[in-house]
């Protein structure tokens, strides 16, 4: 075992991981947060997605021991407790989850998107979330949310 | 050479159970405040299921949407429902929640009959009012209708509903029978692009239309509608579940494989919602979500034809299936 010492949504944490554990692990069963959802394990859904440093990441294929000393956002911590993001009001008025499986993937590519481009356009938009897969609402209001987001956050 | 063609697929699908048999119960609880819990046993997978069944109750109780809370977690605790699927919630649990509705608003009926000296023929319930028709004096808050009902008269203002549509019978000579609850219909139109070199397919254009019956909730139905059409997307353009059936090699085992669209396999899509209401289903309501799915790749299959004279007999229409298409017509 290994000690980790990282930032999770704000608050510096001190874990003891191994050497095979990924990040993923390391958030839902040691930390307990669990928003990022096991998808597919192989890096190829984008529902586990966390930002590492400001960056997006898909936390299945990033190995624990190689965040140490960064800065890990997960959908938890993109507000302050109690306060809802612009994303997450505009996923909710505008009908961009259904099942609500890939959405903590999908906010976070979104905030990962806007906190570099405030005014993307829809292929943009597309281009951004193009890693992380949806079975229930084929896109359209998913992009139609981050847009409504990005047109609130401005004004 | 790209060449540009159009095609168009229509179909039709029951809602609920084909045969009848098809059973859903629903309970609907007026509390003492005037809100409402809905019990039911059919799940929410994200198609909306707890918002139209809170839909139906606010408007037969004539209440608020939000004063309705739709408990539907456990299906040991809940009234019996066959479950969410066979395109059957709106309609078979829908027709329940109305029925439950209407018979809890019986209750406050009754209640309000005495209450308000007048017969309960005579009653409406809307505006959160229990209220005379036509004469709008006379009108108790559904509040204190429910309050004077359970605490005043002892009464339990609980409304129950059960439908299932008996099992049809068919006519050993003919075969005849009716077995369909209801049908809806629906009609895709595709526009592709081939390329004749690569056997690439660019959907450049997808237009959904679909018969509903009545528009419960036009935003989830365009969400229902929206990842039905890109299921069929994925069907007729890149999932394979056996590639080289019926040898199950190369079988993919992970979403890395099994090619669902992305976002950037998604055309532009548009959606089309028309209204030719049901006989009996909850304000004419038709179930759609299955449906979705089923005309987008025959349009597109139709399409490619359209464009380069080709059949594609066996989904999804691969690059390499096109070429191997073109090659054996000579093209």
């Amino acid at each position: 075992m290994h000690t980790l010492e990282l930032t999770v949504n704000g608050q510096t944490c001190r874990v003891e991981v191994g050497l095979k554990t990924t990040l993923l692990e390391l958030l839902r069963d040691k930390l307990h947060i669990t928003s990022p959802k096991v998808g597919c394990n192989t890096g190829d859904c984008g529902t586990c997605s966390v930002l590492l440093d400001g960056v997006l990441v898909r936390s299945c294929i990033t190995n624990a021991l190689s965040v140490q000393g960064k800065s890990v956002t997960t959908l938890e911590g993109i507000t302050e407790p109690g306060d809802i993001h612009p994303l997450q009001k505009a996923f909710h008025e505008h009908y961009g989850s259904q099942c609500g499986f890939c959405t903590p993937g999908m906010i976070l590519a979104s905030k990962a998107l806007l906190d570099v481009n405030p005014s993307p356009t829809r292929d943009e938009v597309k281009e951004a979330l193009s890693g992380n897969l949806c079975r229930c609402t084929g896109y359209v209001k998913i992009i139609d949310s981050v847009l409504a987001a990005a047109d609130e956050m401005k004004s | 050479m790209k060449k540009q063609g159009k095609g168009i697929a229509a179909g039709f699908y029951p809602s609920g159970m084909s045969g009848g048999g098809d059973s859903s119960q629903a309970m609907v609880k007026v509390q003492p405040d005037g809100s409402a819990v809905v019990t039911v046993g059919s799940c929410d997978i994200g198609q909306g299921c707890k918002t139209i069944m809170a839909q139906i109750t606010a408007e037969v109780l004539g209440i608020d949407y939000e004063a309705v809370k739709v408990v539907n977690d456990d299906t040991d605790n809940c009234p019996l429902s066959f479950g969410t699927f066979a395109s059957r919630v709106t309609y078979v649990d829908g027709l329940a929640t109305k029925m439950a509705a209407e018979d809890a608003r019986r209750i406050l009926f009754e209640v309000a009959a005495v209450m308000l000296e007048c017969s309960e023929d005579e009653l409406e319930a809307a505006d959160s009012q229990i209220r005379v028709q036509g004469n709008p004096d006379k009108a108790l808050s559904i509040g204190e209708v429910a309050g004077a009902g359970t605490f005043g008269m002892r009464k339990f203002i609980l409304g129950l509903g059960h439908y299932m549509r008996d099992l049809a019978a068919m006519d050993p000579e003919t075969c005849e029978c009716d077995p369909f609850c209801t049908l809806a219909w629906a009609a895709s139109y595709a526009e592709v692009e081939v390329d004749t070199e690569t056997g690439e397919v660019d959907i450049l254009r997808l237009v959904n239309s679909y018969d509903v019956g009545k528009a419960m909730n036009p935003t989830h139905l365009e969400g229902q509608i929206d990842g039905g059409a890109t299921m069929g997307v994925g069907a007729a353009m890149s999932e394979d579940l056996h590639p080289f059936f019926p040898s199950l090699e190369f079988q993919p085992d992970n979403l890395g494989d099994y090619a669902i669209p992305t976002t950037m396999d998604v055309p532009d899509m548009e959606s089309v919602i028309y209204e030719c209401p049901s006989t009996n289903g909850p304000y004419g309501a038709k179930g759609i979500g299955e449906m979705t799915a089923n005309t987008p790749g025959p349009a597109i299959v139709n399409a490619i034809h359209d464009a380069v004279g080709i059949w594609i007999t066996n989904l999804p229409a691969t690059p390499e299936k096109v070429l191997r298409a073109l090659d054996a017509k000579g093209a």
